[in-house]
């Protein structure tokens, strides 16, 4: 058991670590601005579609429920506060994050895992490259500015999925709708709904990369860090949210 | 200090490594000196390529010192590290050519990204196109290493080990999994690499033939043939020195005689090796 825990800790210390140094990076020559545009593309617009589908049906599927649900207190014509509140708040972000992370996380995963296990890494080393700078520093970076972009993209759509249920299912009148979506909305609602993004933007890029790193043992080496780093992510981005709409709501409580 | 005055390029001092408890190098000391080769026998898992990769201070030793060209690297960091590796070539075991460039790309990569080499831009494409002549892959400059055959991905990755002239060579199991002929082109290389250039080179390996055709047989240039190494001056076998590492620890140290001469079991059947 106790070994156990130990490898937990060290664990979290090689995280650690690795993210100060990706961080560290950023501010340190070279820049391999080549890199980072590189995987802007493969991460924002290759992710562009998924983001956009599950955002409409998102959107869409919570305008069903919720239509029906206040029905019964005869609130029908709120559903659109409630749609762009849970949208831009928490689903927006969370399933954003989630689509990324299973897209990027696990592509950074095996990408880097493969160059670990054929010493690619290493001769990167030999050769007077930081792996670190090289590889991590430019996904973070990238991940950090395309998935709060993603994730306003996921929000509209979604807005625009339940506009579309709303009208042609539920008999709403749309600018109704779209005027509950719009005045729902806060500065704080903004706020964590871009802030959000943008710390889950570190725990898609760095727990990719961390997995990747530390992969041992050839391809099948290289198949389990994928899992796991998707995995984590994945968790983490749940547990994160609880914490960040914790710390959001107890302000509002303590300003109120 | 080296016996013959001649300089020293490495030397480990009771070097220790382990992974994960496992100990990998115990104990080890021994000396490099320059226009050396060195070969370094020894079974799977016997410590070979950690050897190496503690030389070229990828992995750091527990205990113990390394000395590259005279400094400690021990406790250099990473950034201070890549001076000091840019003075050393390194084959990886599988070539370790990065797949995503061209073969042109990755031979290039050393002279594009090592600070201490200052090779302008302009004279780059001119090294990159000598070091592929060099090891008669002219045509392979536009492909991606996937494209090529095992023995050309190999020689594409001594090219990049050489493309910057290093005075030091490390090579990690050059002939693993080649075909005798493929393997035989590249120890030749290997031994046209150290005559041309009179490179310091270490050798890790597990086939004994490697270690006697590099002790025995010299490049001549007039004809691109390797040849006996008897008379002219041509003395490679007081320039080769032997080691056999087991389980991490060194069993052997010596010239090839020596090694001959040897009734260890375990180095006895390095040796045969050579008769079948």
């Amino acid at each position: 058991m106790p070994s156990v825990i130990v490898s937990v800790i060290l664990a979290v210390q090689e995280f650690y670590v690795l993210t100060g140094r990706a961080l560290r990076n950023v501010f340190r020559e070279p820049h391999y601005t080549d890199d980072i545009i590189l995987q802007m593309d493969s991460i924002g617009v290759g992710s562009l579609l998924i983001v956009i589908l599950t955002g409409f049906f998102s959107g869409a599927v919570m305008t069903l429920q919720l239509a029906r649900a206040l029905a019964r207190w005869g609130q029908q014509g709120q559903v659109g506060t409630a749609v762009s509140l849970t949208l831009v708040r928490e689903l927006g972000p969370a399933l954003t994050a989630l689509m990324v992370a299973g897209r990027n996380s696990s592509g950074m995963a095996s990408e880097i895992g493969s160059m670990k296990v054929t010493e690619q890494i290493d001769a990167m080393r030999a050769l007077g490259t930081d792996p670190i700078q090289k590889l991590v520093t430019p996904r973070l970076i990238a991940t950090c500015v395309v998935l709060p972009l993603l994730t306003v993209i996921a929000d509209f759509v979604g807005m625009f999925g339940g506009y579309v249920v709303a009208v042609l299912l539920v008999d709403l009148n749309g600018r109704r709708y779209w005027t509950t979506v719009w005045q729902a909305l806060g500065w704080d609602d903004f706020a964590q709904g871009l802030l959000k993004p943008f710390v889950f933007a570190f725990v898609v890029a760095l727990v990719g990369c961390y997995y990747g790193l530390r992969a041992t043992g050839g391809t099948q080496g290289v198949g389990r860090a994928t899992t796991q780093a998707v995995v984590l992510a994945s968790v983490l981005i749940f547990v994160l949210t609880f914490f960040l709409t914790r710390i959001f709501t107890s302000q509002l409580v303590s300003s109120s | 200090m080296p016996s013959n005055g001649a300089k020293s390029i490495l030397r480990f001092e009771h070097v220790h490594v382990s992974f994960d408890g496992v100990p990998a190098l115990e104990d080890l000391s021994f000396e490099v000196c320059e226009g050396e080769a060195r070969i370094i026998l020894g079974a799977a898992a016997s410590g070979k390529t950690v050897l190496l990769k503690t030389a070229l201070g990828l992995v750091r030793p527990d205990s113990g010192s390394v000395y590259l060209f005279g400094e400690n690297i021990t406790r250099l960091t990473e950034h201070q590290l890549f001076d000091i590796r840019s003075r050393i070539g390194m084959l990886f075991q599988e070539g370790a050519l990065f797949d995503s460039l061209t073969i042109e790309e990755n031979v290039a990569y050393p002279l594009m990204n090592q600070k201490a080499i200052h090779c302008p831009a302009g004279e780059v494409a001119g090294r990159v196109k000598e070091a592929l002549h060099f090891v008669e892959l002219d045509q392979t400059l536009a492909r991606f290493p996937s494209e090529l055959s095992g023995g050309m991905r190999r020689r594409a990755a001594i090219a990049r080990a050489v493309v910057s002239e290093p005075p030091l060579l490390l090579y990690d199991s050059p002939t693993a999994g080649l075909d005798p002929i493929t393997a035989h082109t590249i120890v030749a290389l290997i031994i046209k690499e150290r005559d041309v250039s009179d490179t310091t080179t270490l050798i890790v390996t597990h086939r004994y033939q490697d270690g006697n055709l590099v002790a025995n047989f010299r490049y001549n240039p007039d004809n691109g043939q390797l040849v006996p190494a008897r008379g002219n001056g041509h003395q490679p076998q007081q320039r080769t020195k032997f080691m056999v590492l087991r389980e991490g620890k060194l069993l052997f140290e010596g010239t090839q005689a020596e090694l001959e001469a040897s009734g260890d079991p375990y180095i006895s059947k390095f040796r045969r090796q050579t008769g079948g």
